[in-house]
């Protein structure tokens, strides 16, 4: 194996419903900044991630309207964490389970999404020098 | 040499009636029918998979009938079959008030104190 990580991430939780998801973002972020090959094998809610029809919206409590406000977006994220990766020379390969995505509709997702199954989260895994996987509850 | 994986399962029937099955044990069978050398711990509340004549049937709404409810029993039973062990926490199975005559037979008892040297045989442990 090379010099450089290669690290698997299994995520499960959809977006905006608990910690969990920003703290793997994070996670998989600092990965980023050091150059990392990163594999994240999305599983049931997280396919929804890197949905791109997720919408900034004012916040009335707030006095923001949409712009000020600039809701933060789990696709918009991934994308920027994808974009990191590439510049600091490595790379971000985001599979999202096929059938979880079919289950929830949430068939449009960034270009550099893969649909796959669980066989690919098992080609990562093997091809990477450790897995995390931080499911639901 | 091969990736060889134990897969614990703690978080019980979460969306099990949606899903019609337990996610993680779904992906264990999937992947142990492409020759993926992977194992269960069944730890916590996700011990009462084990347990016989579970009957999740008769959800209905409006004419909306299930038709294919889980059948956890069964599904651990076909992942034994491909050749899995599946472990399940002794203590967990006590603190539940079961028995082992309760539970399916084929399930590898392991005590709360022999974990941690079970993950010694693994290279890698998914918590789910």
């Amino acid at each position: 194996m090379s010099d450089k990580k290669t690290i698997t991430f299994a995520l499960m939780d959809p977006p905006y419903e608990n910690a969990r998801c920003t703290t793997a973002l994070r996670l998989i972020n600092i990965a980023a900044q050091r150059g990392y090959n990163i594999n994240v094998f999305a599983y049931e809610g997280a396919v929804g991630l890197p949905f791109t029809k997720q919408s900034p919206h004012p916040n009335a409590v707030h006095g923001h309207d949409a712009d000020e406000e600039d809701h933060p977006l789990p696709h918009e994220w991934i994308d920027a964490i994808a974009t990191a990766a590439n510049a600091n020379g490595g790379k971000l390969d985001w599979i999202n389970c096929g059938l979880c995505v079919d289950e929830r509709g949430v068939h449009e997702a960034l270009d550099f999404v893969r649909r796959g199954s669980p066989a690919d989260l098992w080609k990562c895994a093997e091809a990477s020098d450790n897995t995390l996987v931080i499911p639901t509850k | 040499m091969a990736l060889k994986v134990l897969n614990i399962v703690e978080s019980a029937y979460r969306a099990t009636i949606e899903e019609q099955d337990d996610t993680i044990l779904w992906t264990s069978t999937a992947l142990k029918g492409a020759g993926a050398n992977v194992d269960v711990l069944l730890r916590g509340n996700a011990v009462n998979y084990g347990v016989k004549g579970q009957d999740a049937s008769g959800l209905q709404f409006g004419a909306k009938k299930q038709t294919h409810p889980p059948q956890l029993e069964d599904d651990l039973q076909r992942l034994m079959d491909k050749g899995a062990k599946v472990y399940v926490v002794t203590d967990d199975v006590a603190e539940r008030g079961l028995e082992r005559t309760d539970l399916i037979a084929g399930l590898e008892p392991l005590s709360r104190s022999r974990i941690a040297k079970l993950y010694a045989d693994y290279d890698q442990i998914w918590h789910w």
